[in-house]
């Protein structure tokens, strides 16, 4: 069940890029690395509308979105980028693609682990080479997430899959732990590489391109992790001052952000519950068809048309695997991935209102005169900056992630939708067909009856 | 007023065999309500010959059921269900009915009915009622009998149960039967004035016959074997149809928790709002409509259980025949011990052990003349064993004859409705299929239009 087992260096957790044997695991699917696949990936799990009307609308959305000005202007959001795929006079506007594939444990004496195959094909100057291939681990999503929080605490950032699933999780690493984590880590690379502003991080390059032991140097140069909690207490304290002075439209977005994760934490809990109603039903199922064989066997007369029920029940029971299977392809994780969205959105606008805090903070010391008020009118000036820029930028993001959100969402369900007909049309088929048998075999046997 | 759905056919018909068994009970000249006094003073099985009776087509049916209290054997208050049966001749002219008798009758009365015909038509498979409680009930499915939706079911299964018997050949003419069509008071009394309790073949003597007879007929052995198989094979089948049935409801149910939600969240969105009202509309309907398909399937499951209670009326028959066999058996082996002790006694010798040949030894040998009067008497006993022997081995073959023609109408009987089923259960899943196509595509559209 786990993959190749390999003993490796105590510190490293990755494998050199241009070594890497890659031996697949028994258990997983492998990604071929081919530089279609990281948009064909992207296809699947998005499910395409290849309505044109589509087009049009994220291209306008495109020029609408005001950047701040220290982020050059890159129409790219994950849907302009398929569309540009599916039309291909129009290749150089994507130009990073990222594919996560290949799970591979490793044991050290301390600990077990998986890293994760990441390949990076890209013509952009600023990268060395046109090619990269890395291994990571999820410390190293985490560490990576956590550098683009701190340089862009007002960007919705994506989300990356939990830690641990509590709930029914017996051994970390099982296969469809394993297959639906990568699938996130997949996403949460590809949707930073379509942020218009996080694409060009520096830390995010060298988290593609890095050699592990270059990685790991990196990782140290950061404020270490004592300084970062101090900065966590202190983000508390300070944002619920925040509160208090925020702006009207940033009140109507905090609601909107509560309201929205009530919703989706539920939509998620539903669609799981159908999930697990579907697969019981399947299971059911199963032992339904062959009882009609069973007793086949001591009716003569019914023989054909009990077997011939029993084909269309095994036949629709194939059809509701399908349809399951289609449910968790599609509509599970991006519902899922909206949950944690809406975590990240929560912390976003908490840490917005920090920032404000520290202007208010300043500004009551000047009207108090708490403190040495002779630095204060330049540092407060230097505040509001920044808190424009923070809000500026959230405010853009937070109109390009809501669009996201919308397709995202209409998609999922439009996909469920569609596997839901599908499924009925192939079980009305199925039966109809045997209706259609029976009523010929009947009409051949009244033509029998006559002399 | 409705009709049982497979009406048509199950109309009363003229009988085309013979009674069982004894004379001819004559014809009365009794007209429709008018048959207490045609002649039933017979061997003791009450069969109606009715001329005028068959001229005219009869429809059965059992259209209302009333929940009722009342004051049982022990004078305690009980609530039960009252079912209203009502019988219409139709004039063969114009086709138009015309309601000939109504009244009320609860199930115990329908059990009474039947267990009279079980005594009296041994040779029959005995059309079998509904099930009295609910079983192969999926959980969300009442096992009240007060429920509304059980009642209705029964309701339907005892019409069909008179069907039945009105559209079989022999059962059709019996006097009972008619008397409970249209005897609405005294009609327990009259059953039991039969005496067919005391006829009924004990289930201990049964039980006996049927590990201890040597020599079944194969053909009942085999049929034995086959309602064995039958009632397992569609318990089997309804178990799991109930269990399947659960997982459907929740499945469907569970949809319908997005609509609320989607309701909800509809609220704070400007451009989504409208879609995901409407689609969360969708989810709602899609969900209800999983009662109406699964309260269709319960019917499928009766036309099911119905052949699963044929099982054991199958049995029954076989009971009877292994029991008679038994007996000839029985009366056979007597008849021959007999014939032995009378030829040792002629003979003198003594090769079988008799308790007048120990007491002899013990007490001295007997007379000639008590000799002679021995013989004698066993000479006479002879005779009556080897009349009876010959009267059991007609009344056997006699049986056998008019079983295995009932066990073949049955037959044929069972291979149309089953099919039949099977093909209604088609067209149900289409029907379902259909439904859920609708609906997921209007669902859809509002979502693409999110």
């Amino acid at each position: 069940m786990e993959g190749e087992r390999r003993a490796s260096q105590a510190r490293s957790s990755g494998l050199p890029a241009g070594g890497a044997d890659g031996e697949s695991p028994g258990g997983s699917a492998p990604f071929p690395g081919s530089s279609g696949s990281s948009a064909l990936l992207q296809a699947e799990v998005l499910d395409l509308d290849e309505d044109e009307d589509d087009l049009e609308v994220f291209s306008k959305d495109a020029s609408l979105m005001d950047m701040n000005s220290f982020s050059p202007m890159m129409p790219t959001s994950p849907l302009s980028m398929i569309n540009q795929i599916k039309f291909e006079d129009e290749p150089d506007l994507k130009d990073l693609f990222i594919t996560v594939d290949e799970p591979e444990s490793h044991v050290t004496t301390i600990e077990t682990f998986i890293t994760y195959r990441i390949i990076t094909k890209t013509s952009r100057g600023e990268f060395d080479s046109s090619e990269f291939e890395v291994r990571r681990r999820y410390q190293d999503f985490l560490w990576l997430k956590g550098k683009l929080e701190e340089a862009h605490p007002t960007l919705i950032i994506p989300p990356l899959p939990e830690k641990f699933i509590v709930k029914g999780m017996v051994e970390r690493f099982n296969d469809d732990f394993i297959e639906t984590r990568r699938k996130a880590l997949h996403k949460f690379l590809n949707r930073i590489a379509d942020h218009p502003t996080l694409t060009f991080n520096e830390d995010f390059k060298i988290f593609l391109t890095a050699q592990a032991w270059e990685l790991s140097s990196h990782k140290k140069q950061g404020p270490g992790l004592l300084s970062r909690m101090g900065q966590t207490v202190r983000a508390v304290a300070s944002s619920m001052r925040g509160v208090k002075n925020r702006p009207e439209e940033f009140m109507e977005m905090n609601n909107f952000i509560e309201l929205f994760s009530q919703k989706i934490n539920l939509i998620d809990k539903i669609s799981q519950r159908i999930y697990k109603e579907e697969r019981e039903y399947f299971d059911e199922m199963k032992e339904y068809g062959p009882i009609h064989i069973l007793w086949s066997a001591s009716e003569e007369d019914l023989v054909d048309t009990l077997k011939d029920v029993a084909g269309c029940i095994d036949r629709c029971c194939k059809a509701t695997e399908k349809r399951m299977s289609g449910l968790s392809e599609a509509l599970l994780p991006v519902v899922h991935e909206y949950v944690l969205y809406s975590e990240m959105l929560m912390g976003v606008m908490k840490r917005r209102d920090q920032i404000q805090a520290e202007l208010d903070s300043k500004v009551e010391a000047l009207t108090y005169k708490k403190t040495d008020t002779d630095l204060l009118p330049e540092e407060i000036g230097k505040l509001e900056d920044k808190v424009e820029c923070a809000n500026n930028a959230l405010k853009a993001d937070w109109e390009r992630w809501k669009q996201n959100m919308q397709n995202d969402i209409k998609l999922a369900f439009t996909d469920m939708a569609e596997e839901n007909i599908h499924y009925y049309e192939q079980c009305l088929a199925t039966w109809e067909s045997f209706l259609t048998s029976q009523t010929n075999l009947h009409l051949e046997e009244t033509s029998e009856d006559k002399p | 007023m409705e009709q049982a759905p497979r009406d048509p056919e199950r109309q009363l018909q003229p009988a085309p065999l013979e009674p069982l068994g004894c004379p001819d009970a004559g014809l009365g000249a009794a007209i429709g309500k008018e048959a207490a006094g045609a002649g039933e003073e017979d061997s003791g099985v009450d069969t109606m010959t009715h001329n005028n009776f068959w001229l005219k087509k009869i429809e059965i049916s059992v259209s209302e059921a009333e929940k009722r209290t009342g004051r049982n054997a022990m004078n305690m208050q009980e609530t039960y269900t009252a079912y209203l049966i009502e019988t219409r001749s139709v004039e063969h002219t114009d086709g138009q009915s015309v309601l000939t008798d109504s009244l009320w009758r609860r199930y115990s009365e329908f059990e009474l009915l039947r267990n009279y015909l079980l005594v009296y038509y041994p040779h029959i498979v005995v059309p079998p009622l509904p099930e009295k409680r609910a079983e192969f009930v999926w959980h969300k499915l009442s096992a009240d009998n007060m429920d509304p939706d059980f009642v209705e079911r029964r309701r339907i299964g005892l019409e069909n149960f008179l069907l039945r018997i009105a559209s079989h050949p022999i059962l059709c003419r019996d006097k009972i039967f008619y008397l409970f069509l249209t005897q609405e008071g005294n009609w327990k009394e009259t059953v039991n004035e039969t005496g067919f309790q005391l006829k009924a073949d004990s289930r201990l003597k049964a039980l006996n016959a049927t590990f201890r007879v040597k020599n079944p007929d194969k053909r009942f052995t085999d049929l034995k074997h086959y309602s064995d198989e039958l009632q397992s094979v569609i318990s089997h089948l309804l178990r799991v149809r109930a269990r399947v049935a659960d997982r459907l409801y929740g499945v469907y149910k569970v949809h319908g928790n997005y609509g609320r939600v989607f309701s909800e969240w509809s609220a704070i969105e400007k451009e989504m709002g409208d879609g995901l009202q409407s689609a969360g509309h969708h989810m709602d309907v899609y969900a209800s409509s999983i009662d109406d398909i699964l309260e269709d399937e319960e019917h499928y499951a009766d036309q099911l259980k119905e052949y699963l209670f044929y099982a054991e009326a199958l049995r029954a028959v076989c009971r009877k025949h292994e029991l008679m066999q038994y007996d000839l058996e029985m009366a056979a082996q007597d008849l021959a011990s007999k014939k032995q002790q009378c030829e040792e006694l002629a003979t003198g010798t003594v090769r079988t052990f008799s308790l007048k040949g120990m007491t002899t030894k013990l007490f001295g040998q007997e007379t000639p003349e008590q000799r002679e009067a021995r013989i004698k008497v066993l000479e006479e006993q002879i005779n009556e064993g080897e009349q009876q022997l010959k009267s059991k081995n007609l009344e056997g073959r006699e049986f056998v004859k008019n079983a295995w023609a009932d066990i073949e109408r049955f037959k044929e009987q069972k291979n149309r409705d089953l099919k039949e089923a099977l093909i209604s259960y088609a067209v149900m899943q289409i029907s379902m299929c259909k439904k859920g196509i609708q609906v997921w595509t209007n669902a859809k559209e509002c979502f693409s239009k999110m």
